[in-house]
């Protein structure tokens, strides 16, 4: 096991070294010169040439990329255009808030889907079956800007019982410890930041935490299914056990295997629906934070975002690989 | 899924047919999705309105439509903020979103296929430098990488198209790689390589068309995410610009207007999207069931 996780994670390198040569090259085939951008339309060719040397964009292109690989590895993406702030600074400020937002998604995700596919399975063909399969059908096929502004329409606009956006009451006073609002809201006690932070949390996470339910629920209810048809639940049946007792102690441990996959798959994909949440939801995460570096041209920005989004999904995949052989000893692990 | 992608050899055409119409759930996407594609050809005939008047018609700006009284004349599901009937938008849409996600699906399957091809069938260190270069791409959630895309070779909707087109390809590529890898393993490749058959006759000709059952049903399901993708992109300002009908541009150009009121204007785009991807999800699963009953439970 540990061999395997060493090796797991030295293969690791190359795939993040390739990334950052992807991001790096992509960037920099983009048309127009960046020093223009940064010095606007209508600065002189010394003014050019002067954000050039500062930023180092005069250089030949492998060796611009070998000095940003070698600051990224010591965890500087350089400074914005846009703000002048640190890249990795504007990260770790807003990363807190898109992990407060997908841990609280993953988790309603895990629980109802979980819930409702065990339902369903135990009660195949009945009422509850057909109707939580065909909301979860609905759930895989729903774009999660559209839930984002329906959820905000009805629970926000219409009855008033969640803010429509952003990420805290801005009468509130607040303290940043941790950049956690609801873990740091805990430490200072202050009760009042704790309720409005949850409440603006509230229609985010329902919202990207919908489609990974969905699939889950299919999910858990194929394999509920699956188990329920093995000889040793026919056993346990016939040695008497009840019904509940044969389901929740010995069917859902073994259905929960491919489940355990799917949850990990959906957590990458919940970083690309929290680009999009994030936005509906003037959320100050990492994803809105990507869309507008993208969109005013922050190059910086855009680089150190996006290989530190790649740095996190290669990472959380590579956990659920872990989990999936430790749970499941009849994988093996070469 | 690998491994499982051969389809039964002596399933024939009518016994995929009839195995399709007692597949009821394929056969309701089926539907939904040809009604889609119905809006999207007849759109010229079938649209009560202009999608794009000019000059806008200000007057008749976030008019509600037929479920109210004071609902703007001739516009069923009401005016968007420029005045401009949402219905006849949405169904112009059609043709947008459908045209995009095909593209983008069409772009997926020829680099796909090609590098699939390549990789599965020559093995090697063609093998192991497509392979790697397809983990670097799944090193990224696949909208990131189409945004990255789209900000390096600029906005617009044809760009949104090929960027998604490219970051598709490594799920393809791998898909084909594996059943290319089972099929070059058969007795009557052998066979065509004892005959002296040059390699890319036996590609063209027999590793191709027999891989091709896989390529459907993903093509299909990746059809649905494709479709999503490029809304997405458009809701983000980065696919489709104004003034192209386009859902998730009209989605992200109109739901501001929720706070005042107006939520047509914002809603239904959106099930247009929603409805054509259940559709071919619908389709897809039964066409994965249908071409692989194994599969089936």
């Amino acid at each position: 096991m540990k061999w395997y996780i060493t090796k797991r994670l030295l293969m690791l390198i190359p795939v993040l070294l390739g990334a950052s040569i992807l991001v790096f090259s992509l960037i920099h085939l983009a048309p127009g010169d960046p020093a223009r951008t940064i010095a606007g339309e209508h600065a002189s060719i010394q003014t050019i040439e002067r954000i050039q040397e500062k930023y180092g964009l005069n250089k030949p292109l492998p060796t611009q990329y070998w000095i940003w690989l070698k600051q990224a590895l010591q965890g500087d993406f350089g400074r914005s255009i846009v703000s002048n702030e640190y890249v990795s600074k504007e990260i770790w400020h807003r990363f807190p808030n898109t992990v407060e937002l997908t841990l609280l998604a993953m988790f309603i995700a895990i629980v109802v889907g979980v819930i409702a596919g065990i339902v369903s399975a135990s009660r195949q063909y009945s009422f509850l079956d057909y109707g939580f399969m065909g909301v979860a059908l609905f759930g895989v096929s729903m774009p999660v800007f559209w839930l984002g502004i329906m959820l905000m329409m009805i629970f926000g606009v219409y009855l008033r019982w969640f803010p429509i956006g952003g990420r805290i009451s801005i009468m509130i006073p607040f303290t940043r410890i941790t950049g956690f609002y609801l873990l740091d809201s805990v430490i200072a006690g202050n009760w009042e930041a704790f309720i409005s932070a949850l409440r603006h949390l509230i229609l985010p996470a329902v919202a990207l935490g919908t489609i990974p339910m969905a699939t889950v629920a299919r999910v858990t209810r194929s394999s509920m299914l699956e188990v329920l048809r093995q000889d040793f639940i026919r056993t346990e049946r016939a040695k008497g056990l009840s019904e509940r007792l044969v389901i929740y102690k010995h069917a859902v441990r073994n259905a929960l295997i491919p489940v355990v996959t799917v949850i990990g798959l959906n957590f990458g994909l919940l970083l690309a629906g929290a680009i999009l949440t994030e936005t509906v939801f003037s959320w100050p995460g990492l994803g809105r934070y990507v869309v507008k570096a993208v969109q005013m041209r922050d190059y910086p920005a855009v680089q150190g975002c996006v290989l530190f989004f790649a740095f996190i999904f290669v990472i959380v995949n590579l956990i659920t690989d872990i989990i999936y052989v430790y749970i499941d000893p009849r994988i093996k692990y070469q | 899924m690998e491994g499982n992608m051969q389809i039964k050899k002596e399933s024939t055409g009518s016994e995929l047919l009839r195995r399709f119409k007692y597949n009821k759930s394929a056969v309701f996407g089926l539907i939904i999705v040809l009604f889609m594609v119905f809006c999207a050809v007849t759109a010229d005939i079938i649209a009560p309105n202009d999608p794009y008047p000019s000059p806008p018609v200000l007057a008749n700006k976030l008019k509600p439509g037929f479920w109210n009284d004071n609902g703007a004349e001739g516009m069923p599901l009401g005016s968007d903020g420029l005045g401009r009937c949402v219905l006849s938008r949405i169904i112009y849409g059609a043709r947008v979103s459908l045209t995009a996600g095909f593209v983008a699906v069409a772009i997926a399957m020829i680099l796909g296929i090609a590098f699939g091809v390549l990789s599965g069938y020559f093995g090697g260190w063609v093998d192991a430098v497509i392979m790697r270069i397809v983990d670097v791409m799944f090193a990224f959630p696949a909208l990131l990488l189409a945004i990255v895309i789209v900000t390096v070779v600029g906005q617009g909707l044809e760009k949104a198209m090929i960027a998604i087109g490219i970051v598709y390809s490594p799920q393809m590529a791998r898909i084909i790689r594996s059943s290319v890898l089972y099929i070059k393993e058969m007795e009557y490749i052998e066979l065509q390589k004892a005959i002296g058959s040059s390699h890319w006759r036996i590609i063209l000709r027999h590793v191709i068309p027999n891989s091709i059952a896989p390529v459907i049903v993903y093509g299909t399901l990746m059809l649905a995410t494709a479709i999503l993708d490029c809304a997405a992109l458009g809701f983000l300002g980065l696919g489709a610009q104004p003034p192209t009908p386009e859902w998730g541009a009209m989605l992200s150009n109109s739901y501001s207007y929720i706070v005042s009121g107006a939520w047509w204007a914002a809603t239904f785009p959106g099930i247009a999207i929603l409805l054509s991807v259940l559709g071919l999800n619908l389709l897809g699963d039964g066409l994965r069931d249908i071409l692989d009953p194994r599969l089936k439970q």
